[in-house]
Order: C-alpha cells, then sequence, then structure tokens
C-alpha cells in the first residue's frame, strides 16, 4: 500500500483563529504517530490580510510542506478565490456556505459547503466555523471523533462544562453533516502506534540551548527569531536560565558578552537587523576571547524588508560581520531537528576555542513546523567547557603570573572567570600582549601585534577536523549534483527523489552546514566527480555560489535561486534542473504560484 | 587609610582563607596610565584604589569594566578584574557580568563621549533597571582621544575641532537626566577634590543599585575652557548647603544649576527600590548563575518533552 501523503491547508484573515485548528491537527498526526511538516505563509499584520497554513503528514519523515493541497478550508472569501484556482481533482475545500461562494473549481475538486447558522444556531461569534470545518475534516479522513472530544475538553476545561459541551456539541454537528452530506477521502488516517512529538525551529533552537546549559539568554524581539525569546522567557523559572529583554540588539551582543565573560553559557538570537547592529559585538567576543552563540534567524531583506518572509541572504552579511579578520564558527542546521542538535554541539566548540558562534537561521525553519521522534531530543549531551579556571574545583599553580592570552600551539589560552583569586587581569577589544596589556599602551609594537593576531586566528586550525563534513544524498554517481545550505535540504532531498520517480534523471545533493570554516577539499572532492553542479539557494545574487566559488575555485553550471520571500517547493527545484539540463537556461527562478 | 586589614571569606569557588594586608599598591594594575600630565582621570583612578582599598575589597573581587576613551583606559591601570569594552557598550556588558555574577562588584569606567553619547540609549535603561553597578564618569566635556571634538556635555557656544565657530546645541545635564530615569544613588564629584571623590565613590560602591558619580575630569590639553581654574572657582559641595539627598525638588533644582556656582556632592539617593538581582527570581537561590552546574535532569527533559506531543 502507498504511504499516506496529506496535505491540509487552513486560510483565512490573520485574527481569524487559524493557529488552533492547525495546531489541533498537527496534534493528532503527531500522536498516531504521523510525520509532520508546517509552514504558515502570514503578513506582518496583527489583523486581517492573508494568512495561509499548510500541513503536511505522512508515515514517512515529511521533508518540505509539497507541492499540492489535498483539503482546504478557506475561513473568508479572500481565501477561497486565492487558491480555489490550485485546488487538484481528488481534492475537497471545507467551507461556511452561508457567507463563502466558490469560483469555478477544477472537474474532481470537491466543494463542501456547509452552514454555521444551521448547525450552530445558537453560537456567536465566528471561531465557530473553525470547529464546524475541523470536525468536518477529521470526518472526511477517517479519525474517529472521540479523539476530537478529548481535545476539544482539554482545551475548554478552564471555560467550565458549558462550553466543553456547547464545543463538543458543535463539533459532533459538523462530523455527522460530514459523514452524510461529503465523499470521504480514500483512506483512513494511520496510526503507527508509536506517538511523536512536533516543534517548531525556534523552539528546536530554544531547547537545544537549554539542552547545552544556557545560563543567559537576552534579545529584542525580531520577527522571525522571537520565538527563542519567548520559549526562553517562559521556561527561565523553570530552568533558572537568566532572560533579558534588551533596549537593542547592540545591548544584546554586548550583554551576553558580559555574562559569557563572567562564566556563563551566554546566547542571544535576531534577524538580519538586528544582526547588523551586532557585528561590532561579535567582533569584540572574538578580540577579548569569548565565547558566545548568536541566532540570526534570516527574513527577507535589505532594511526592514518583508518581516514575515523567508530568505536565505544574509550570509555574506553574517561572514563579514565586523572589522577586521577573527576566529568565529558559521553553522547554518539544515532541518528542525538539527537545530536542536546544532546548539549544544556549538557551544561545546566555541567554549573550546573561546570565539563567537553564529547559527544561520531562517523564517522556514524557525517558524516551520517538524515532526520528531521524541527519543532523539536528547538533554543528555556532552557539555565541554575548554580550558577554563575557576569555574570549580582547585586552581592551577600560578607559576610566574597568570597571562590570560598565553601563547601557545593551539592558540587557546586557560580563561579564568572573574572572581577567582589570583588570576585578575583584563580583557580587552583594543589589542594586547599575552598580559592583556594594550599594545597602543606600551608603544606599538607590530610583532607583538602580528603575533597576538596569529595566535588567535590559529584557533581556526583546530575546529574544522572537529565538525563533520557535508553529507552527500542520492546516487553517488549521479553525476549531476544540487548544492544547497542550511534550511534548503528537505526540499531539495524530495526534489531529487522526484526527479528519479518522476523524470528519470539521476541527482544527488550536497548540503553545506558548517559554512566557516568550510570542508574545502571534502566539498571540491565531490564536486570534481559530477559533470554539473546546480546551486540552490533562496536568495537573489547567489550569495554561497560566489563563496563556493571564492573557497574551492568551483564556479558552478546551474542556479535556482528564489527571492520572491516564500521557500521553494519541490517542483520548483524539479522543474530548474529540467530545464538548466536541457541548456534552455543556466539561472532559473520559479515563480511562486500561490500568492500568499 | 594605607593599609587595611583584610579577612578573606570562602566563597564559591576554592578561595585561599585567611588575613592579608592591602595596601593602595595592591590596586596598581600591569600597565602605567598614559594620560597627559595634570590629566583630571588620575584623581579618579586614585580615589577608586582608595575607595576599594576603604571598603575592604579585593582585587580578584571587583570587575571594572570601561567603554573607549582616554578615561576608559582605566581598567589597565587597576589591579581587579577588567573589561575594556566597545566604545558606548560598556553598561551593557557590565549588566551582563552583574546579573551572571552578582557577588562581583561591578564598576564601570568612562567618559562623557562614551557614556552620554554612544552609549546613550544604555545609560537610559541600565538607570531604570537600576542595575547594581557603579558608573564613574570622567566628563571631560570634550573628545580627547579623537583629539578635540564636541562632546554631549560640551556647552553651548563651545568651539572644539568639529564646532569651530561655536557649538549650537544644548548640552546634556546627566544629573537631571539620572535623577529622571530612575538611577537610586546621584552624585558628582571634581577630580580636584580627591577626598571628597573618594567618599563619593564608597557611597556609590555600598549602594544596592545603579549609582552615578559624574566627575569633572578637566582635559588639560583639549578643554581649554572648563579647565582646573574653572571648577575651583565654581564648584561648592552639597554637603556644605546641608542638602538633603532624598529631596526630589531640590536635587533637580541643585542638579540643573550651571552658573556662577556648580554643585558638586550627592544630589539623590534612594533604598526603597530593590536591585534588579533581588528582583530576579532565578537569582534567589542557588548563588551566581555564572558558577552553576549545567545541564537539565532526566525529568525536566521529560516535561519540556512532554509539552511538544
Amino acid at each position: 500500500m502507498a504511504k499516506l501523503d496529506l496535505s491540509i491547508a487552513i486560510g483565512g484573515a490573520a485574527g481569524q483563529g487559524i493557529a488552533t485548528p492547525g495546531d489541533i491537527l498537527a496534534r493528532i498526526f503527531v500522536r498516531r504517530g504521523l510525520h509532520l511538516n508546517a509552514y504558515n505563509a502570514y503578513q506582518s499584520i496583527v489583523r486581517g490580510g492573508h494568512i495561509f497554513l499548510t500541513l503536511r503528514t505522512s508515515e514517512d519523515p515529511v521533508l518540505s510542506f509539497g507541492d499540492k493541497i489535498d483539503i482546504m478550508i478557506p475561513l473568508n472569501q479572500d481565501t477561497m478565490s486565492r487558491h480555489l484556482g490550485l485546488m487538484k481533482s481528488g481534492s475537497a475545500v471545507l467551507y461556511n456556505g452561508d457567507k463563502i461562494k466558490p469560483s469555478e473549481a477544477a472537474t474532481g475538486v470537491q466543494l463542501c459547503p456547509f452552514s454555521v447558522k444551521q448547525l450552530a444556531p445558537n453560537i456567536k461569534g465566528d471561531l465557530v466555523q473553525n470547529t464546524i470545518a475541523l470536525a468536518a475534516v477529521l470526518q472526511l479522513i477517517g479519525v474517529e471523533f472521540k479523539m476530537l472530544e478529548d481535545i476539544l475538553t482539554l482545551q475548554f476545561k478552564r471555560k467550565g462544562q458549558a462550553v466543553i459541551d456547547e464545543n463538543v456539541g458543535v463539533a459532533r454537528a459538523g462530523y455527522e453533516y460530514a459523514a452524510s452530506h461529503f465523499k470521504p477521502l480514500p483512506f483512513s488516517l494511520p496510526n503507527t502506534g508509536k506517538p511523536l512529538a512536533f516543534f517548531e525551529g525556534n523552539q528546536a533552537l530554544a531547547m537545544g540551548g537549554a539542552a547545552a546549559g544556557v545560563r543567559f539568554y537576552c534579545a529584542y524581539p525580531m520577527s522571525p527569531s522571537s520565538g527563542v525569546l519567548h520559549w526562553m522567557a517562559r521556561h527561565a523559572r523553570q530552568l533558572d536560565i537568566m532572560v533579558r529583554q534588551v533596549e537593542d540588539e547592540i545591548g544584546v551582543i554586548n550583554m551576553a558578552i558580559g555574562a559569557a565573560h563572567a562564566g556563563c553559557r551566554a546566547m542571544c538570537a535576531t534577524s538580519g537587523g538586528g544582526f547588523a547592529l551586532m557585528t561590532e559585538g561579535l567582533g569584540a567576543a572574538a578580540m577579548m576571547e569569548i565565547p558566545l552563540v548568536c541566532i540570526n534567524v534570516q527574513r527577507a531583506g535589505p532594511a526592514t524588508g518583508v518581516p514575515t518572509k523567508t530568505e536565505q541572504g544574509d550570509l555574506w552579511q553574517v561572514m563579514g560581520a565586523g572589522q577586521g579578520d577573527y576566529p568565529r564558527i558559521i553553522v547554518a542546521p539544515t532541518t528542525i531537528p538539527d537545530c536542536f542538535k546544532t546548539v549544544p554541539q556549538l557551544f561545546n566548540l566555541v567554549d573550546r576555542f573561546q570565539c563567537p558562534g553564529i547559527i544561520l537561521s531562517d523564517l522556514l525553519l524557525s517558524e516551520g513546523r517538524s515532526s520528531i521522534d521524541p527519543s532523539e531530543l536528547d538533554f543528555a549531551v556532552p557539555i565541554e567547557r575548554g580550558a577554563m579556571i575557576g569555574l570549580n574545583g582547585s586552581l592551577p599553580p600560578l607559576n610566574g603570573g597568570y597571562k590570560r592570552y598565553e601563547f601557545t600551539g593551539s592558540g587557546i589560552s586557560p580563561r579564568a572567570i572573574p572572581g577567582t583569586p589570583g588570576f585578575a587581569h583584563v580583557v580587552a577589544t583594543d589589542d594586547h600582549d599575552e598580559d592583556g596589556v594594550l599594545i597602543s599602551d606600551e608603544f606599538t609594537n607590530p610583532h607583538k601585534r602580528q603575533a597576538m593576531h596569529e595566535k588567535r586566528m590559529r584557533k581556526m586550525e583546530g575546529i574544522l577536523p572537529m565538525i563533520d563534513p557535508p553529507r552527500l544524498w542520492g546516487d553517488e554517481n549521479a553525476g549531476v549534483t544540487l548544492v544547497g545550505w542550511g534550511s534548503t535540504q528537505g526540499v531539495i532531498r524530495e526534489a531529487i527523489e522526484k526527479l528519479s520517480r518522476e523524470e528519470g534523471i539521476a541527482v544527488n545533493a550536497l548540503q553545506i552546514k558548517w559554512i566557516v570554516p568550510l570542508h574545502v577539499r571534502e566539498i571540491a572532492s565531490t564536486l570534481s566527480r559530477s559533470k554539473k553542479v546546480i546551486i540552490v539557494e533562496n536568495n537573489y545574487s547567489g550569495q554561497f555560489a560566489r563563496y563556493l566559488r571564492s573557497e574551492t575555485g568551483i564556479a558552478a553550471d546551474g542556479h535556482i535561486r528564489k527571492y520572491d520571500g516564500e521557500p521553494f517547493m519541490p517542483h520548483h527545484i524539479v522543474n530548474g534542473v529540467k530545464e538548466i539540463l536541457a541548456g534552455q537556461t543556466k539561472q532559473y527562478v520559479p515563480v511562486h504560484e500561490i500568492m500568499v | 587609610m594605607n593599609v587595611a586589614t583584610v579577612e578573606i571569606e570562602a566563597k564559591g569557588t576554592a578561595q585561599p582563607r585567611g588575613k592579608v594586608n592591602l595596601t593602595i599598591k595592591d590596586f596598581k594594575g600591569k600597565a602605567e596610565p598614559d594620560w597627559c600630565a595634570g590629566c583630571g582621570d588620575f584623581g579618579v583612578l586614585s580615589a577608586l584604589k582608595q575607595a576599594l582599598l576603604e571598603l575592604h575589597i579585593l582585587p580578584h573581587q571587583a570587575l571594572v569594566i570601561s567603554g573607549i576613551g582616554c578615561s576608559s583606559n582605566l581598567p589597565g591601570y587597576v589591579s581587579t578584574y577588567g573589561m575594556h569594552t566597545l566604545h558606548g557598550r560598556a553598561l551593557s556588558v557590565a549588566t551582563g557580568a552583574q546579573m551572571a555574577n552578582h557577588e562581583l562588584k561591578v564598576i564601570v569606567t568612562g567618559g562623557d563621549g562614551d557614556g552620554y553619547g554612544i552609549g546613550g540609549n544604555h545609560f537610559i535603561h541600565t538607570m531604570r533597571r537600576n542595575v547594581d553597578l557603579t558608573y564613574i564618569v570622567m566628563n571631560n566635556q570634550i573628545y580627547g582621544l579623537t583629539t578635540g571634538q564636541l562632546s554631549p556635555t560640551s556647552v553651548k557656544g563651545m568651539a572644539t575641532k568639529s564646532t569651530p565657530f561655536g557649538s549650537v546645541e544644548n548640552p546634556i545635564n546627566p544629573i537631571p537626566l539620572a535623577i529622571a530615569a530612575g538611577a537610586t544613588y546621584v552624585a558628582r564629584g571634581y577630580t580636584g577634590q580627591v577626598k571628597h571623590l573618594v567618599e563619593l565613590i564608597k557611597g556609590g560602591i555600598q549602594h544596592k543599585g545603579f549609582a552615578l558619580i559624574d566627575a569633572f575630569s578637566p582635559c588639560v590639553t583639549f578643554n581649554h575652557d572648563n579647565g582646573h581654574e574653572f571648577f575651583k572657582q565654581k564648584t561648592f559641595k552639597l554637603e556644605d548647603r546641608k542638602h538633603d539627598p532624598t529631596d526630589f525638588a531640590a536635587a533637580m533644582k541643585y542638579g540643573y544649576e550651571w552658573g556662577d556656582e556648580i554643585a558638586i556632592g550627592l544630589f539623590w539617593k534612594r533604598t526603597d527600590l530593590p536591585a534588579l538581582d533581588d528582583l530576579e527570581p532565578v537569582l534567589r537561590e542557588g548563588g551566581p548563575l555564572a558558577r552553576r552546574a549545567l545541564g537539565i535532569s532526566p525529568d525536566v527533559a521529560k516535561s519540556l518533552i512532554r509539552e511538544l506531543m
């Protein structure tokens, strides 16, 4: 039997209550052990506008939000008018026929109007249409009513039995109406018997921080990064994490530096605009050799850009952040679960190498939702703090005094935390000698400056062997390689499966996670075996393509780029590969068909 | 007082116990000051060291944090822990350090351009949060390190390299600003009156909450309008006028005065507002955050995962 591949979309205006039925569906899926990938297309608006949430589920891990919609719930006329034309044969559209009128639908699209006035004559407010539609959907996909009843009971517990009865009653009316009036989909939602969990990328990043032992988190609110702040703030008292909302991002990065220098694991998150304000601070952390983790959740730029839309447009900003050369680690997690795993790993690296670490996420990852097997959420991660003095235990002998920036072969000098007797020292953003004394205080000394600069930069050499080279997905001998970075792994993997299955085209995919340092040798070796290299990225100018060329000398044969604010869908990449391989273009820019 | 006998308590990490005789020399830093001869900042440096000595604060118990500018070189000249951070950002760094280890005595030093200009936003917000810091601003009403441009406290009409025909802007007045923004200890000293300044700094360090000590620290090289002669003639001590630092209206009135007479001393103090670390539930027990064990217990991990199911 073919595996389930079901996508349900809910659309409406901000304020119409799309999140709740979305959450209920997601919980039903994962409780039945089904995987999930969800993406919410929305606007920077609190009321009104257009929101379109797509939830896709399957027994197998779901790599992207997919190409098609099987069931749509338009909560207003605007959603119906925008999306009905894209619904294909076999799909169903459920809506309140009292208020919403369909235009012409494609053959085979089942229109399922219900009347809120008839089914819930005594209930005021528009939210009731959501409950009815949700109940009807569950009927169409063969989910027993009891499941919804339990969820509604839990949801309205605080509001008393009368409210529970009212909502359950309405839901039952919707469920029964669907049973007698609509044609069910040709399957029942399976239950694997192995319940899963689900989370959004920002939660995954925050939880990864908690696992890593983050004790200090600070931020200035900025979409789409605020979810990290919200999770941290909600759990601060439970987990003994100091959470501070700061007056601006300059203050954020510097506050994190202070906390990190005092000995805490410190983390902060922002988006591109806030990151721009943090750049001098990142260089300061590197100069003073203070470890911290900074997350940049990219959104469509430049400037305020499109605040609620995704992009991979900050690669060069992040790589060029701050004046001068300095050691740092830049990593772009490839999936939502990978966000969780990356944070503790990065903390161990930055503690060991005493430098800033930057995580490049984007709206697609950070606000997207993914299922996760709870057994993979391992909070018992190794915590390696590197060479630290005074954190606990006994102090090392003071042989002739402590030198904070002592020259070592690795470039790593043990760092003493303030408050430790005998190890008082000054850290400085001015360049300094081994003692921390400013070079400019003693007369500028080019030899000392050179030696200290080399000591700092030498740390980069130690990092590369500690991180995994990129993984090649698909047939090793395919001859055509798609190169992506960060969040696009899922959609690229799905596209190469689709190319093989539907088009008979063998393509493999190399997804880059660790951006700095870069596995130049491994990447060059993999790509040298490929006849065609096509780079897929969510930006205008091919930022990664230029970086890859600068580091490896490899110029890609083709490019698939998207910069309309929406993420790639699998067919966009499939179409791009076909056109590029056919020699029709070297650079393919898909048109996003869904108007969101 | 030149020698203090200090008993060291065992606290936190492996600390040596016993008694030490502390002298002013114990607070001498690794570098020699590179300030111009006659610079007011020398007065702040010696006053700070004297205050630490008199308060029996051992060098490792204090963290002195500065931004950038002539005066911000100060951490290199004391033997405590020190951070010489970015221009304008010392208060942010200090807030992070104080919250991460609230047992440290965190002292911030810098200049008027650093604190009231480029760091102005942090200045206001650190005061409203009442972070337990002592902030000493060496106010010379000029940008010295960049060789003499207008500062936020340069008086109207002052000719500098960036205002060769005289400034048309009004200066910031840090005293009323600090009182209005929520600082709970607001004082002004003059580096020509070091003993007085020592007392103000001691009061600031002992005060639980945000303490501002604006110190007139004349720049002998670039500011010839507001030099030692100027301040010697005009300053008077609030203590001599029996000023009550809990009197808000009087504090504001003295703070705004800038004419034939300029007040120095303690303008404003209130002890009824808790400092940020006292308000932060995470710090209620368990000691400094920085020293707590890391990691999540299996039970807590389970509850976090349950939220996602």
